[in-house]
């Protein structure tokens, strides 16, 4: 199957991967796995006390379509607000990238990633 | 009839299409298959439907024959591999799994996935990267032989819960098997460069 060019941008070129420290209380992590074939993906914003999003890391093992999902995710959080972030739809990723029918689960992956990553930032603030 | 071809109805005794693998096999409804008694069965079965018993066979006897053979091949592979043989029990106890989109909510599962995958990716980098690939499979083997020995249990007398929680170990079993399919690939790898 055909990547389109932007998937194989992303996946020559993957943009900020990396990990950030867990334990910083301005670290938020999302580790999510797709079952069916065997991906996992962790995504970690850095978010002020501002509630934006001053820059992401991901590392993901799995398909070309999954690194490039998280790679362009990692590039479109940045500078976006929490309520923002939250917004992006996996439908976006996919259409950006330009995802066969069969490969749109990557961006789902993508999707759930951030949300986790928001979520347990979320749960690690003092309330 | 003719020599050396069974009957229709005694084929149809053998290969009931509505019997499900267990049955087909001759084995009890269980997580834990006997291999031998699964292969024994399973060359019992296609000595059965062998090419070579319907050379003078009708049409529609042949027809059956193939369809029955290619029933006992998807039986063996289901019966004989733990995930899929996992989904099949599931099924049978009215369990649809969506295996392309529900994935284990464990992060501390997922977080030891991500390490094993990590560490595997550096093995070129150890001292002995033959040695440390073989570590690794060793070890998603052994995870693998104790999620199988856990869902065994869970299909003893299966409760809903015990069915979900042989569901969730099926979900983790697909990382772990695919994670072992590529430390067998770095492993053939560097197998390969040292010869």
């Amino acid at each position: 199957m055909a990547y389109s060019d932007k998937v194989l941008d992303h996946y020559e070129n993957p943009r900020n991967v990396g990990t950030f420290d867990n334990e910083d209380t301005s670290v938020g992590t999302g580790m999510v796995g797709a079952p069916a074939c065997g991906d996992v993906m962790r995504l970690q914003i850095k978010v002020s006390d501002a509630g934006v999003i001053e820059d992401a890391r991901f590392k993901t093992y799995g398909c070309g379509s999954a690194i490039a999902s998280s790679s362009l995710l990692t590039e479109w959080v940045k500078g976006k607000t929490l309520d923002e972030a939250q917004q992006i739809k996996n439908s976006e990723i996919a259409e950006e990238l330009a995802l066969p029918p069969v490969k749109v689960h990557c961006s789902v992956l993508a999707e759930d990633a951030i949300k986790a990553a928001i979520k347990d930032y979320a749960e690690k603030r003092p309330k | 009839m003719r020599d050396g071809c069974p009957t229709v109805a005694v084929f149809f005794d053998m290969l009931d299409f509505s019997k499900n693998y267990f049955e087909l096999f001759g084995l009890p409804v269980s997580y834990i298959v006997d291999a031998n008694a699964l292969s024994d069965r399973y060359r019992d079965l296609q000595r059965i439907v062998h090419p070579d018993r319907f050379a003078n066979a009708t049409d529609q006897e042949r027809r059956l024959s193939v369809q029955g053979a290619a029933l006992i091949n998807e039986a063996l592979e289901t019966l004989k591999d733990p995930i899929a043989r996992g989904s099949y029990l599931l099924t049978l106890h009215g369990v649809e799994m969506d295996a392309q989109n529900e994935s284990t909510q464990d992060m501390g599962f997922l977080m030891q996935q991500m390490e094993l995958r990590e560490q595997l990716e550096e093995v070129r980098r150890q001292d002995d990267p033959y040695e440390a690939v073989l570590d690794i499979s060793n070890r998603v083997n052994k995870q693998i032989t104790s999620l199988v020995g856990q869902m065994a249990v869970q299909f003893e007398t299966p409760t809903d819960d015990q069915l979900a929680a042989a569901r969730e170990i099926l979900r983790k079993m697909r990382f772990l098997q695919k994670l072992r399919s590529e430390a067998e690939m770095v492993a053939a790898e560097l197998e390969d460069e040292l010869s």
